[in-house]
């Protein structure tokens, strides 16, 4: 459960410019979430606070009700290993290296067992949707779109309580991009994952149950998402 | 961060970037081989010039003809070029002198030497019995000159084991055969043992007795060297006291500073020569230093390109929780594999090197063991060294800049 309480980041860079102005919600496990605004607006400094990235200015910040507000680096990074999935806009894949490993990297910060990451890294690529038969490629030899599977894959699996996924779709296509969001619509309803979906685009957003508006670092809206965009017909890539 | 998984991403890393990381480690190689190669000249040089002061006998004093004019470099001069050496010199020493072994009275001058054919241009010893002893001279075959042969201006001769090769073959017995030097028939009466060292070496030498070589073959009475062996070390400093007051006196000498022969004894010898090569050593040592220093640059400036080239991997390695400590480690480790894979091929890159030296050219390498050690040392010291500061600085970014990073 992710729990923020009068959140507020100011950026002090010879003038004080504040991104952030006592900002207040909770996200309840399960659940799938879009924070939507302009660029500028202050989304991607909440995004870096929710995914333990960075720290408030002021206001407090809960994980599964653990502050990580006013923790120091090295519990920030224990915190995202164990907590926090990361999907970036640009993949961020390891080049040259093959999607097995890319998605196991997680594994050896997290000190898993040499014998146990690949299980795990399948098991997480399965529920990415990614085709077994492409494995073993690299990270190169693949698509846009079964780059960001791989990524989802590699987000997943240390089973972390949320996943944060920052402008998914902004490199892909529309086609691609669908798939992108239907992936996380399954993850969502089949294995309960709560996701945070940081996008500028409405349609982006719509995928999403929940969706909170930003604007020049407030909250301007925060309501169920009325009518949800479903993607039923999948290609597979 | 397991230490299998340090390594695992390590080599992945150097593999992906192939011909950068075989160049930077081939900047190690050429560091440490030169090294390597540089001290095992230095190492050979020392123990060829050892060996040689080593053959030349033991607790031995060298007179001179000609000023003094110090110790070392001017071991030769004015060897055979004036007339102060005489005969009279040497029975007057081995007379009145205490203290001493043996004397052994030298003339010596290259000749062109024949025999059936072959040739070869050597030098001509011509000497008493004693400087068997005092040389340290050991017979292979037959003998050596007799007090007998120097009397009677005998014309006989004993090889050393080169000269007996150039002229007859390797190990070809050569006794009763005769030789011609200066176009005078010799006999040969002995071979003597083989003994090593470069240079002047005494395998290269033709010993005659004394008085035939003065007689027939230089026309004067003058000698080259007086070879003195003292009874020990002990009595070395005493007994070339006692040479230099006589020869003074009996050359109507009163000013030393004007003496018209010099004294040598081995342990000067030795330690200027051992000072030589030291130098010898430094020297080649800091030019090899500076390709090692050079190539450790190399590995910094790589370390730091590769920094950069990798700051959204680095951003990434953060966001999905390493620690500073984590990628620190990682890029340390990157920069010492290189220079250690690079210390490996060039210790054997500088083994090659110095073997090629020794087949090629006249001096004996030697690779030691600490060098190697010490190459190696230095090697793993520069990984630390210049890759501290890359590793550094890619721990210190901070995730998000690294994650926008272009």
């Amino acid at each position: 459960m992710i729990e923020c309480k009068n959140i507020s980041k100011t950026y002090t860079d010879g003038e004080e410019t504040p991104v952030l102005k006592n900002i207040s919600f909770t996200i309840n496990d399960g659940e799938f979430v879009a924070i939507m605004g302009p660029s500028g607006s202050g989304k991607s400094t909440l995004m870096h606070i929710l995914g333990a990235l960075d720290i408030p200015t002021s206001g407090k910040y809960f994980l599964d009700g653990i502050d990580v507000s006013t923790m120091t680096d090295n519990e920030l990074a224990d915190v995202r290993k164990n907590k926090i999935g990361f999907v970036f806009q640009s993949f961020n894949l390891l080049s040259r290296t093959s999607v097995i490993r890319n998605v196991t990297l997680p594994l050896i910060y997290a000190e898993v067992e040499p014998e146990e990451r690949e299980k795990k890294a399948i098991t997480a690529l399965t529920q990415a949707g990614m085709d077994e038969s492409r494995f073993n490629y690299l990270s190169n030899q693949i698509s846009g779109g079964q780059m960001q599977r791989v990524a989802i894959a590699r987000a997943l699996v240390n089973n972390p309580s949320l996943i944060l996924a920052d402008e998914p779709t902004g490199n892909l296509d529309t086609k691609t991009g669908d798939i992108v969001l239907h992936t996380f619509q399954t993850l969502n309803e089949k294995q309960k994952k709560t996701i945070i979906l940081i996008t500028h685009e409405l349609y982006v957003a719509e995928h999403a149950n929940r969706i909170i508006h930003i604007r020049d670092g407030a909250i301007v809206e925060d309501k169920k998402n009325d009518n949800k965009r479903f993607i039923h017909h999948t290609h597979n890539l | 961060m397991k230490i299998t998984d340090i390594f695992q991403e390590t080599y992945s890393a150097l593999i992906s970037n192939k011909v950068r990381s075989g160049l930077t480690i081939l900047g190690i190689v050429i560091g440490i081989g030169s090294v390597i190669a540089m001290i095992s000249i230095g190492q050979g040089a020392q123990n060829s010039i050892e060996s040689n002061i080593q053959a030349l006998g033991s607790n031995l004093i060298i007179v001179t003809p000609g000023a003094q004019k110090g110790v070392g470099v001017q071991i030769s001069s004015g060897r055979g070029s004036a007339v102060t050496l005489t005969n009279e010199d040497a029975s007057v020493i081995e007379a009145q002198v205490s203290g001493i072994r043996a004397v052994a009275p030298d003339l010596s001058s290259r000749y062109q030497v024949t025999a059936k054919g072959t040739n070869t241009n050597t030098s001509v010893v011509g000497t008493t019995p004693s400087y068997i002893d005092v040389r340290n001279v050991q017979v292979d075959t037959g003998v050596f000159i007799s007090e007998y042969n120097v009397k009677s201006m005998s014309k006989v001769a004993v090889l050393g084991p080169s000269v007996r090769d150039d002229l007859f073959g390797v190990d070809v017995d050569a006794i009763g055969q005769t030789i011609k030097i200066n176009k005078i028939t010799f006999t040969i009466i002995g071979i003597t043992k083989a003994k090593g060292g470069g240079g002047q070496s005494q395998d290269d030498m033709i010993f005659v007795p004394l008085i035939t070589a003065q007689k027939f073959l230089a026309g004067s009475e003058r000698l080259s060297t007086i070879s003195i062996q003292a009874i020990d070390q002990d009595s070395m400093a005493d007994v070339q006291a006692q040479i230099t007051a006589l020869l003074l006196a009996s050359h109507n000498i009163t000013d030393p500073t004007k003496a018209d022969f010099s004294i040598l004894n081995q342990a000067d010898i030795a330690a200027s020569a051992s000072s030589i090569t030291d130098t010898l050593k430094i020297l080649l040592g800091s030019i090899a230093g500076i390709s090692l220093l050079v190539g450790g640059i190399g590995i910094m400036n790589m370390m730091l390109t590769t920094v950069t080239e990798r700051t959204r991997e680095i951003g990434l390695r953060k966001a999905i929780g390493a620690k500073n400590k984590d990628i620190s480690t990682q890029f340390l480790t990157e920069a010492i594999v290189l220079t250690f894979v690079g210390g490996v091929f060039g210790v054997l890159f500088g083994w090659g090197a110095s073997l090629l030296i020794t087949k090629f050219s006249t001096i004996t390498t030697q690779v030691s063991l600490s060098s190697v050690l010490l190459a190696f040392g230095v090697s793993a010291l520069i990984g630390i060294v210049f890759g501290y500061y890359p590793a550094r600085r890619a721990a210190g970014l901070n995730p998000i800049e690294a994650l926008r990073y272009e």
